[in-house]
């Protein structure tokens, strides 16, 4: 059973009579009834977004990266051709672009206006991420913010705030931790996690 | 909110997609929607990001917030823009189902 189907009963009874939930409701019945849709259709998309699109796709990107100095080159070169190659689902992808972490800058993104985020390799965002809190002092405050979140660059590290757009999605590329070098690209991917692909976490 | 006290998004990958079913409903909706030629997505970003900044010019940053609100609100706008969606027809619909007794279907 998928788990997102699990989770489903265990919440439905605190939220079935919200009035949001309601009108969800009246509106994929009026959806439905027009014939633009199923709910099998609706079904297939949560599940795939539960299952087969989320950060564990960027984490072989980024595993490869360590691994292969070319890749790595194409993939910062052009991250929406470079991601290709891997044929991940949800790939409705706007261009993607990489942002390389090294030992004097730090890069973290951003949608200050809503939610854009780089599906195809991360899934939907956390909620802290849609948060206006988390859009406005990331740019605003990015050294605190990043300290509060448990990260905290020293002085001299530079960090770059990147907001996403209608057109360009960004991903972070973490260095990669010196005592996994010489690791498999299986096992580094274990090692990579969502936080540090959005760059609010080192590893 | 979470964000206030100590920052802490979790550390697992995996965290919940959506609070509630009617989130991941909605969400559902706009991609099957999109995904068959309905309208871009960029459409769907305009009319949320249109929702969100009229919230953001009304409210502070530690005020609570229901982005899915906000989404559901995009959603009905841009489908009514599109004419894939009557309005009146929606609130008529809605306004059955939340008279409907408790217990109706599970």
């Amino acid at each position: 059973m998928p788990l997102f189907r699990r989770q489903r009963e265990i919440i439905i009874a605190d939220h079935d009579h919200e009035p949001q939930a309601i009108r969800a409701e009246a509106l994929e019945s009026l959806l439905i009834e027009k014939g633009l849709l199923t709910a099998d259709a609706i079904d297939d998309v949560i599940v795939r977004y539960s299952e087969r699109v989320g950060p564990m796709n960027g984490a072989r990107v980024v595993a490869r990266a360590w691994t292969d100095p070319e890749f790595r080159r194409r993939l910062l070169e052009d991250g929406t051709r470079a991601i290709n190659e891997f044929s991940f689902e949800g790939g409705q992808i706007e261009k993607l672009e990489v942002v390389e972490n090294t030992e004097k800058v730090h890069n973290a993104i951003v949608c200050t206006l809503c939610s854009c985020y780089p599906w195809a390799v991360l899934g939907l965002p956390p909620r802290w991420y849609k948060d206006p809190e988390y859009r406005s002092r990331i740019v605003r405050e990015p050294r605190m913010v990043l300290k509060e979140m448990g990260l905290d660059l020293p002085a001299d590290v530079e960090i770059r705030i990147w907001d996403s757009s209608a057109e360009v999605r960004y991903m972070v590329l973490p260095r990669q931790p010196h005592d996994s070098i010489g690791k498999s690209e299986e096992e580094l991917a274990q090692l990579v996690t969502r936080n540090s692909m959005v760059g609010v976490e080192s590893l | 909110m979470e964000l206030v006290h100590g920052l802490a998004p979790p550390m697992a990958n995996g965290d919940l997609l959506f609070d509630a079913p009617w989130q991941g409903r909605i969400f559902g909706i706009a991609r099957v929607l999109c995904e068959q030629g309905h309208f871009p997505w960029v459409d769907f970003r305009e009319a949320l990001t249109s929702r969100i900044s009229d919230w953001d010019q009304t409210h502070g940053e530690h005020d609570p917030y229901a982005y899915y609100d906000h989404f559901l609100a995009a959603l009905t706008d841009l489908l009514s823009r599109k004419n894939l969606c009557d309005l009146s027809e929606l609130s008529a619909r809605d306004e059955v189902f939340r008279v409907r007794p408790h217990g109706h279907d599970h």
